[in-house]
């Protein structure tokens, strides 16, 4: 994949930004905003999180400064990836109907903007994977999330600082980022080490003011990668839960965690996997067009399982247990694996502070048939 | 990686459609026979498919095709008026026009059927996915062995298409039994439920295929009288409706488990989908 680690020194960050800016990318990456880490453009390194940490428990998010002269010093903020290539809120086609009331059709697709996403994380690269099997694989493809997947050139940094909400080892996501990145980053005091996973990576690369890495460096990147993940204490009972939860479609748990949650669907809305969105449609006051499009959807609401005056999943336990059965469970038959990726977003930003890997440990350790 | 982007999937763009004919079938439930605009599209589907249809400025709801596959230039959709967009489709006018989208999903098991007997069992308002089946049959009557249909309804009242009932029940070798939970004065069939009917089926158990349609409850226990009259599980079908938006498998709406019911269904083996059935809330 590359020939060699190269060395970035933290003075000269600001060259990958005006690399990728002269390929045509706009940059995006993690800042401060609201007390949380979010990804938005990014036109000067200095506004990256430089001296900040998140301090993560279920319900809770805080960020904190010190002196660190590290900007990736943190594990994640509720959102990365998703928003970028399945938005919350777009447009998918245009209905026109003339005086005569004669209909056409024509498809909205987002315009071809290039963008470079720095400081992505190991969990949302496997996140990334598994929507691009959901929108690009078998079947159907998603034009909108295609459009902007193919213009989307990814720059990681192995994660160092887990929250003490992630789970990644036990998913075999994360950590380190191991591929579906065009460049990785390791970051160190003074400066960065740089991989290349991709042509398009290999090329830009090129382009910047880099020296060989030397041994040292690398050892002391994966020492502070393997120590992040010696630090992670929560883990899910397995990386196949779906025959245990199955058997466990009548565990008292479910209800006892229904009493918990609220339903919101925050859970949903941070998860970088979940994948649900329903229609929408806008007619101009004239009547003449109508946009149709899509908006997020979550399994906890009432319309998500509506059909002809029937509510399929009408309380919070039902609700529940469609996610935690499909994330966990029915995710292997559709797409090979898992739907948790281990960033623990779903346990932060729950507002009760409910911990997915602590039900599923709950309802699949006394499942009623093993 | 990442691949090339391309124009939105024509599965994802509805074509324009217009209402060539509206009959009314009972006070809520209307059949709109349509053709595409674009007279050049061939239009190809299997008994048991649906189509998105889509009202100008409403939305898009999903309807399953009840015409004949053969017939390429009209397209049949019976629709209930019960929502927003089905009671603005209940308004259309012939001339009047339409988007849509389809056909989509898995239909019914005809090839693998023929020669055998096929028993119908449907419920409730429901109808529509197996009256494609039982017009399927009966325009190749000599293709497939005795057949049997089975229609409960709630209210004597809810059941529409009488006459054809009757026009069924005169074919050879075809038997039409039907029900209703709560009969009327006059009501020449039986009152209780379809399972009641399942003594009179003739059908030989080891040559028959049974495909269902209807609430959910009543699919089950019909499953289970045909199990009982010796039918394998793999023998029976079903048709399943859950929310969908999409269509194509990726609003996530009509999971069932692990399967999508827009494109792994909506017409599915038994078999396949018993012991989740059985499950309140999937």
């Amino acid at each position: 994949m590359h020939n060699g680690t190269s060395y970035l020194p933290r003075a000269q960050l600001g060259s990958l930004l005006e690399a990728l800016r002269t390929a045509g990318y706009r940059c995006v990456g993690p800042q401060v905003r609201d007390g949380a880490i979010v990804y938005d453009s990014l036109d000067d390194v200095t506004a990256l999180p430089y001296g900040w940490h998140d301090r993560q428990a279920p319900g809770r998010y805080r960020l904190e400064s010190d002196v660190s002269p590290r900007c990736f010093a943190w594990a994640n903020g509720p959102q990365a990836l998703k928003p970028l290539v399945f938005r919350p809120e777009e447009r998918q086609w245009r209905a026109r109907r003339d005086a005569g009331g004669a209909l056409s059709f024509e498809p909205l697709l987002p315009a071809a903007e290039r963008i470079a996403v720095i400081g992505v994380r190991a969990c949302d690269l496997a996140a990334l994977e598994l929507q691009d099997r959901h929108f690009l694989g078998d079947g159907v493809r998603d034009g909108q999330y295609a459009a902007r997947r193919a213009n989307l050139f990814l720059v990681a940094v192995h994660c160092v600082s887990p929250a003490d909400t992630c789970f990644c080892v036990s998913t075999g996501d994360g950590p380190r980022a191991e591929r579906g990145y065009d460049l990785a980053l390791g970051e160190l005091d003074d400066g960065f080490l740089i991989d290349a996973g991709s042509e398009a990576g290999a090329a830009l690369l090129r382009g910047l003011p880099v020296s060989p890495a030397s041994a040292g460096q690398g050892a002391v990147v994966d020492a502070e990668i393997a120590r992040g993940a010696a630090r992670q204490s929560r883990a899910l009972p397995g990386r196949d839960l779906r025959a245990a939860l199955f058997a466990a479609l009548d565990h008292p748990r479910w209800d006892a965690v229904a009493e918990r949650c609220l339903s919101c669907g925050n859970c949903t809305s941070v998860c970088p996997t979940c994948f649900c969105y329903s229609a929408t449609d806008e007619p101009t006051l004239q009547g003449d067009a109508s946009e149709h499009g899509r908006r997020w959807d979550s399994c906890f609401s009432r319309g998500h399982s509506y059909i002809h005056g029937l509510v399929v999943r009408a309380d919070t336990r039902g609700r529940y247990r469609q996610w935690l059965t499909h994330k966990l469970g029915s995710w292997h038959e559709q797409y090979g694996r898992s739907g948790c990726v281990g960033c623990g977003r779903c346990i932060a930003w729950c507002p009760v502070g409910i911990d997915i890997t602590e039900e599923a440990a709950a309802i699949c350790a006394a499942a009623p048939d093993g | 990686m990442a691949s090339a982007p391309r124009p939105s999937e024509p599965a994802m763009l509805p074509r324009a459609a217009e209402v060539v004919e509206r009959r009314t079938e009972s006070r809520t439930i209307f059949t709109l026979r349509l053709r595409l605009v674009d007279s050049d599209a061939a239009f190809e589907f299997a008994p048991g498919q649906f189509n998105m249809l889509y009202l100008h400025g409403v939305g898009e709801v999903p309807i399953s095709i009840v015409s004949d596959p053969e017939d390429r230039s009209v397209i049949d959709h019976t629709i209930r008026a019960v929502g927003r967009v089905t009671h603005g489709l209940a308004d259309l006018k012939p001339g009047d026009r339409l988007g849509l989208r389809g056909p989509f999903g898995r239909g019914w098991p005809l090839a693998a059927a023929r020669g055998q007997d096929i028993i119908i069992v449907t419920g409730g308002l429901g109808c529509a996915p197996t009256v494609s089946v039982i017009h399927y049959v009966v325009r190749r009557r000599a293709h497939y062995g005795r057949l049997t249909v089975i229609q409960g309804v709630k209210h004597a009242e809810d059941l529409i298409w009488r006459e054809q009932y009757a026009q069924w029940s005169a074919l050879p070798d075809t038997e039409v039994l039907i029900a209703a939970d709560e009969g009327a004065s006059l009501w020449p069939f039986h009152v209780g439920r379809v399972t009641e009917l399942f003594g009179r089926i003739q059908a030989d158990p080891a040559n028959a295929v049974a495909m269902m349609c209807g609430p959910e409850g009543m699919m089950r226990a019909a499953a289970a009288g045909l199990e009982a009259l010796g039918l394998p599980t793999t023998a029976i079908w079903l048709s399943m409706e859950r929310s969908m938006q999409c269509a194509v498998g990726h609003c996530g709406h009509c999971q069932f488990g692990g399967r999508f019911v827009c494109k792994d269904g909506p017409v599915f083996r038994y078999h396949d989908v018993q012991a989740l059935l059985a499950e309140p809330g999937f």
